[in-house]
């Protein structure tokens, strides 16, 4: 069992100068899932792949326990990676894809097709070991590919968006189905994706990376509920956090004539730094369950529907908001059973409390 | 003599009769292929396209495939039956045997020792900076003609019994170990054979390179990490990953090259003309039809050519059919 250190860890691409992974420090603890997701571009596969040793560390270093393995070969490691294509070898069965690491180094036989066929039951492969890939279906090659990582036993699981070539059902089933592998083994896992609901759902902590920096580290619930700042705010959560940058008044954010009252403090730390004389703004970001449509008197936002989405239990309207100075979009949810039609104009009344406010220039929470 | 155009306009007629009679004939094809019903797939539809072919198919080979096989059992004029004659004399004849023996020693080392050649220098130079232009290089011979490269090699295997050595094997003879080691390599029995397939060689292991180099390309490169991941060495993921990947590749090369060795003819017929134990089955034929006047056994030499082929078609034939299933 194993814990992770990047201390400053950096890749930076010959012949590029903005790292690709910027100084990253992150430490994962013993049999944790840590997942790390962000945009495309954003690092977060360079960061796995420097883990691996697929990818140098060009500055500072990478532990796994008291071991810095920023110059090993990847085989020193005692990692296992599962690709997002899957990358079994075409020319063995099942059984071989599975057993080539343990076959490398020397296993002996009876221990190899004990460990093979022990993973084989946990993944339920028994009756494909004699396959070829090509033979299979995509999740069941999925499977494969994470059998041949078990039987490694490996300090470190490695996974670079495992799920993203399954169609969304089994997806889903598979998502719970590694996530309670994962805590059955025990084995710190990192996992890459894209997807913000997968790192929500599977990540005992989830890290978010925008352009080769890391924004934050956090359980989900904290992740949601405290954004450290803008991105983190926009990136978590779907549909996407209403985010808006105005004016600042004299008791809050301005939003055309309502006004989201703001303490004292906020005021003055939002009104800090290089604004404009008399410009002085501040963003706010309201979750669009955290708003519901009222009236005019409760001093709502007038907001004209454009589109109304239908979920059954929950129905998403999404909307714009016209100023003096132009116009703003907005999501709120509503109940499903009691929604507005389109070009109706309704009012989006923030829940008192659960407003996020950000700074206007540097994008950082305000508390 | 100068080229009249007015004296060529005979022939120019008959080029331009030519290309007119070809083109009636298609357009003839597809007018015969519109008024015929025109269910697709029908059996009417189908031959009206295909009989045109198998007319051309059968004037160009079929027929002469079966006149051949016919003078192979005749005698040397082409008139008189022998039966099988012919045959039993390649298969006992002691320098028609050498001429077997050569041809096998050409189909089993030509493709071995060049796709060796090509498969390793194509993983060597794989991802190097100076990739193209060692695939420049070794491409080079391929667009040489045969002919052409067996003069260059013959000026390489050059020996002179009296003055300065021109062949370039026997000046390195001379400095590594003097005067007196100097060969006549193309008349040393049976290793003349040897040097003669180093000349074609030469020129497959850049084709070899070129292809292989394309496959090992397309290896994915997770899998190339995977591999890595999972604790391979240099010598395993050649042996294990990498040739194994790319296997449809090297047969398709090991296929392509054996039967181009089989049929070899022109560096024989350049280098050696033959002499010293060097014939091969293509350039006996050759020169049993054409120099020597024996019709019968040059048919029959033409036949066995023929049989040996045809195994290695099919079994290519058939590999391509299986990797067909397996997608």
């Amino acid at each position: 069992m194993a814990t992770v250190t990047y201390k400053g860890a950096s890749r930076i691409y010959p012949g590029t100068k903005k790292p690709a992974v910027d100084k990253l420090d992150l430490e994962i603890t013993d049999g944790e899932f840590l997942v790390l997701v962000g945009p495309s571009g954003c690092g977060k596969s360079t960061s796995l792949r420097m883990l691996a040793g697929l990818e140098e560390v060009d500055e500072g270093s990478i532990f796994i326990n008291d071991t810095d393995v920023s110059n090993l070969p990847p085989k020193s490691r005692d990692i296992a990676m599962v690709f997002q294509n899957y990358a079994l070898y075409p020319h063995m069965t099942v059984f071989d894809n599975m057993a080539f690491a343990l076959k490398l180094r020397r296993t002996p036989k009876n221990v190899i097709r004990e460990k093979v066929a022990e993973a084989a039951k946990l993944l339920d492969l028994e009756d494909y070991l004699d396959r070829k890939p090509k033979a299979l279906s995509g999740g069941q090659r999925q499977r494969v590919a994470m059998g041949r990582a078990i039987v490694r036993q490996p300090q470190v699981f490695l996974m670079d968006e495992p799920l993203s070539n399954l169609d969304a059902k089994l997806r889903v089933q598979t998502r719970s189905q590694i996530a309670s592998l994962q805590k059955r083994l025990g084995v710190t896992t990192v996992y890459v994706t894209h997807d913000q609901v997968e790192a929500m759902t599977m990540g005992h902590r989830v890290a978010v990376m925008k352009d080769g920096l890391l924004q934050q580290v956090d359980t989900p619930r904290t992740l949601y509920d405290k954004p450290s700042n803008v991105f983190v705010a926009g990136f978590m959560g779907s549909p996407a956090m209403n985010i808006k940058t105005v004016p600042l008044g004299e008791d809050g954010a301005k939003f055309g004539d309502v006004i989201v009252p703001l303490s004292r403090e906020r005021r003055e730390i939002a009104a800090a730094g290089d604004f404009d004389k008399g410009k002085t703004e501040v963003t706010i970001g309201i979750r669009p369950e955290d708003c519901k449509l009222g009236t005019e008197a409760d001093g709502g936002i007038a907001v004209e529907v454009d589109l109304v989405e239908e979920l059954g239990s929950d129905a998403y309207v999404y909307g714009h908001a016209v100023y003096s100075d132009g116009t703003e979009r907005f999501v709120i949810r509503c109940d499903g059973r009691n929604m507005p039609r389109l070009g109706d104009v309704v009012h989006l009344v923030p829940e008192v409390g659960r407003e996020h406010v950000f700074h206007a220039i540097t994008g950082d929470r305000i508390e | 003599m100068t080229f009249d155009f007015l004296d060529q306009i005979p022939k120019f007629v008959v080029l331009g009769v030519g290309v007119l009679a070809f083109l009636l004939v298609v357009l003839g094809v597809l007018y015969v292929g519109n008024i015929v019903p025109h269910r697709p797939k029908s059996l009417t539809a189908g031959l009206v396209f295909l009989i045109p072919t198998l007319v051309l198919v059968s004037i160009g080979l079929v027929v002469p495939a079966i006149r051949t096989t016919v003078l192979s059992l005749g005698d040397s004029r082409g008139e008189g039956f022998v039966g099988l004659d012919n045959y039993v004399w390649i298969f006992t004849d002691p320098q028609i045997l050498g001429v077997v023996r050569n041809s096998a020693l050409w189909v089993v080392l030509v493709p071995l020792v060049a796709t060796a050649v090509g498969l390793v220098y194509a993983v060597i130079i794989d991802q190097t900076r100076l990739e193209k232009l060692a695939k420049t290089l070794v491409f080079l011979p391929m667009a040489i003609s045969f002919v052409g490269a067996a003069i260059i090699w013959k000026f390489v295997y050059d020996y002179k019994q009296i003055g300065d050595q021109i062949g370039l094997l026997n000046q390195f003879m001379v400095w590594l170990f003097g005067e007196g080691a100097t060969q006549h390599w193309l008349t040393m029995p049976f290793w003349n054979n040897l040097f003669l397939i180093a000349v074609m060689v030469w020129i497959q292991a850049g084709f070899a390179t070129v292809v292989l180099s394309a496959a090992i390309k397309g290896v994915p490169s997770e899998i190339i990490e995977a591999a890595r991941l999972d604790g391979v060495n240099a010598w395993q993921m050649f042996w294990k990953v990498t040739v194994p990947s790319i296997r449809p590749a090297i047969i398709v090369v090991l296929v392509t090259m054996s039967i181009a060795s089989l049929k070899l003819f022109d560096i024989v017929r350049t280098m050696t003309g033959g002499r010293n134990g060097t014939s091969v089955l293509a350039y006996e034929m050759y020169a049993q039809s054409f120099p020597g006047q024996q019709t019968g056994r040059g048919a029959a030499l033409a036949v066995v050519l023929f049989l040996l082929v045809i195994p290695i078609v099919v079994y290519q034939v058939r590999n391509l059919r299986q990797r067909k299933e397996v997608r």
